[in-house]
């Protein structure tokens, strides 16, 4: 694919994904296939994928529904899951609107009862996830929880999904997170290629494309362009360099990634679900069953609702080496108890094995805090 | 060349001019609803016809078009500190609206830093609005509470503990040993807080809250460590973004 189109243009279509891909979302309805809603990434979307239908994320960014959510759930929850319900409850959402089925797992305690809760407006498949990866019970529960969601597909849409098409999909699957791992690679460029503001508009936007294979196709010419350009001399200024980490963002937490880069610095890393969190392993294609290979995989990925969570540590140790990291970056949304209690870990590995610099910060949904968040990432800034 | 700190608090502005030696004047005024006029009307004091290099610091530091830089409060507080006091190896800061701890490495240079911005409890907002509710003067403070045993306050809220105070009041309790209740409150809380980081050695303590002796004393024997302060404590960010300015002169 060659793309004629300006670096900042095809960023901009990136970012405007989201709101365009409704139309895509309707376009891939009309054709009679269906659409599975999920929330986290341990959803393996090779199953949905197996039987010709679409995934697409339904975890809300933004504040608009998180009063009517709060008529029905405690003010004091995390903002993801108040406004992902708020958008179930008042069909403000398309993508919730459009999905037949929405899929979604026992991550946190807020997660887990707003299913409940959820069920209400809308059927929802929850997964029983394990809490310790480490074990061979954890790895078969989590397998025969994937079979589970297999079946349910299967009853629900009237269809068979066989191995041979799953491990299509393992393929088709891998190939996207290569093209995303290749494309946010971008971000060891030293001095930078992009801005992080950039690299999160793709993974974001990534997400509401539903031609996995034409995606595939933009993100890697997407990438060798900005190769192209950088090689020819389109270069950004140095800075001190960050690695975002925590909690999902996008939407309005991108006001976190834009004080920091507005104050003087670059994200050039982000390990949170957006990013290399989900992103960074691929399915082993040749494991003999594809169950085994798809449970393996996901149970791997480093979230704060795992315990012991190794993996968080272990990818934040690469990524600090091969990204150049001059300091982290941990964001909590409020409330949110697994990724605010972990961050004494997260601080004492960074600062004390890392022997680099370390901030956390809580926020919401809302933009009341810029002007706090402004000052305190200058000020870590200034430290650097 | 000289060169002038701003600081634009939420509760007051002050300003100091600086010889690269010593601050040779201050000023300090109430913010009031328009920050920017007050930033200018320091500066004008200030500067009369000298030649300035002027750094602005706090929540109002982006207002001065004079300004040469803009340095976080944050930077500026242990700049300052460090400058007024020698040696010292962390800055406590209990502002008009926040509270902040700042951890200086051997070189005086900031190495860690914690805010709490979230709310008024445990700042200097918190003393003044119980201070009114008792009819006392701030500045009477440490008089005030010379004699008294504190009375335990155990709402940290700034708008409960107004009714809690009111309720105190009601049972019969002094309004001295309220405010000494309220000052032991207050370094209960920022002691927890400030332990967060690993505080060693000498501490200093600025902002408004830091000229009083009771404040100070209280402070010392929740955190164990040594407290000092400065007659130029609540111009300490001021001072911090002078020096960062006279360093820029050079």
């Amino acid at each position: 694919m060659d793309i004629k189109k300006d670096l900042p243009q095809i960023f901009e279509e990136f970012s405007e994904a989201r709101r365009n891909g409704f139309i895509a979302a309707k376009a891939f309805k009309d054709q009679n296939r269906p659409m599975i809603g999920t929330f986290c990434t341990f959803m393996p979307q090779e199953l949905p994928l197996a039987m010709g239908a679409a995934t697409v994320s339904l975890c809300a960014t933004s504040d608009e529904t998180v009063g009517e959510a709060e008529k029905d759930l405690p003010r004091n929850l995390c903002p993801l899951i108040k406004s992902s319900y708020g958008f179930g409850k008042t069909d403000k959402c398309p993508y919730f609107f459009f999905s037949d089925m929405v899929v979604g797992e026992t991550t946190c305690d807020g997660k887990k009862k707003m299913f409940e809760l959820m069920g209400e407006y809308k059927p929802v498949h929850v997964m029983q996830l394990p809490n310790n990866p480490t074990t061979q019970e954890a790895h078969d529960m989590w397998k025969a929880e994937i079979i589970k969601l297999k079946e349910e597909l299967e009853t629900q849409f009237n269809t068979t999904i066989d191995d041979e098409s799953v491990r299509k999909s393992i393929n088709l699957k891998n190939r996207e997170r290569q093209a995303l791992k290749d494309f946010y690679a971008l971000g060891k460029l030293n001095p930078p290629a992009i801005s992080g503001g950039d690299i999160l508009k793709v993974l974001y936007g990534s997400t509401f494309k539903f031609d996995r294979e034409e995606t595939i196709l933009e993100v890697n010419a997407l990438t060798a362009k900005v190769m192209q350009e950088y090689e020819a001399g389109q270069k950004l200024e140095k800075k001190p360099r960050i690695l975002i980490t925590g909690c999902p963002i996008g939407g309005v937490t991108e006001k976190v990634v834009k004080a920091i880069e507005d104050n003087g610095a670059t994200v050039v890393f982000y390990e949170n679900c957006m990013g290399a969190k989900a992103v960074e392993d691929l399915v082993d294609e040749t494991t003999a069953d594809v169950y085994d290979a798809l449970a393996e995989k996901y149970l791997k990925i480093g979230c704060s609702c795992m315990s012991p969570n190794d993996n968080r540590f272990k990818l934040l140790d690469r990524a600090i080496g091969e990204y150049q990291v001059d300091a982290v970056v941990d964001v909590i949304l409020q409330a949110c108890h697994t990724y605010a209690i972990e961050t004494m870990n997260v601080k004492r590995f960074v600062n004390d094995k890392k022997e680099i610099p370390y901030i956390s910060v809580e926020t919401d949904y809302s933009t009341s805090d810029i002007g706090q968040l402004n000052t305190r990432m200058a000020a870590f800034i200034e430290m650097l | 060349m000289l060169s002038i700190g701003i600081d634009s608090g939420s509760s007051t502005t002050k300003g100091v001019l600086f010889d690269g030696e010593r601050i040779i004047e201050k000023v300090i005024l109430p913010t009031g609803a328009n920050p920017k006029r007050t930033m200018n009307e320091i500066y004008n004091t200030l500067k009369k016809d000298r030649d300035v290099y002027t750094v602005t610091t706090g929540y109002g530091r982006g207002l001065l078009e004079f300004s040469n830089k803009q340095v976080t409060e944050i930077t500026c507080h242990g700049k300052g500190a460090a400058f007024l006091h020698q040696g010292i190896g962390a800055v406590i800061d209990i502002g008009g609206q926040d509270s902040k701890v700042i951890l200086l490495d051997r070189d005086q240079n900031i190495k860690d830093f914690l805010m709490n911005d979230k709310c008024a409890a445990g700042t200097g907002r918190f003393v003044e609005v119980i201070m009114r509710i008792l009819h006392q003067d701030l500045c009477d403070l440490d008089q005030y509470v010379v004699n008294a045993s504190p009375v335990k306050i155990s709402s940290m809220c700034t708008v409960f503990a107004e009714s809690e105070v009111i309720s105190l009041l009601a049972q019969d309790h002094s309004g001295d040993a309220i405010a000494k209740g309220v000052i032991s409150s207050i370094c209960d809380r920022t002691a927890i807080f400030a332990k967060r980081l690993p505080l060693e050695g000498t501490v200093f303590f600025s902002g408004g809250l830091a000229q009083f002796m009771a404040m100070r004393s209280e402070l010392e024997g929740k955190l164990g460590l040594e407290v000092v302060t400065h007659e130029l404590a609540q111009y300490v960010g001021a001072v911090g973004a002078a020096v960062i300015g006279f360093k820029k002169i050079k």
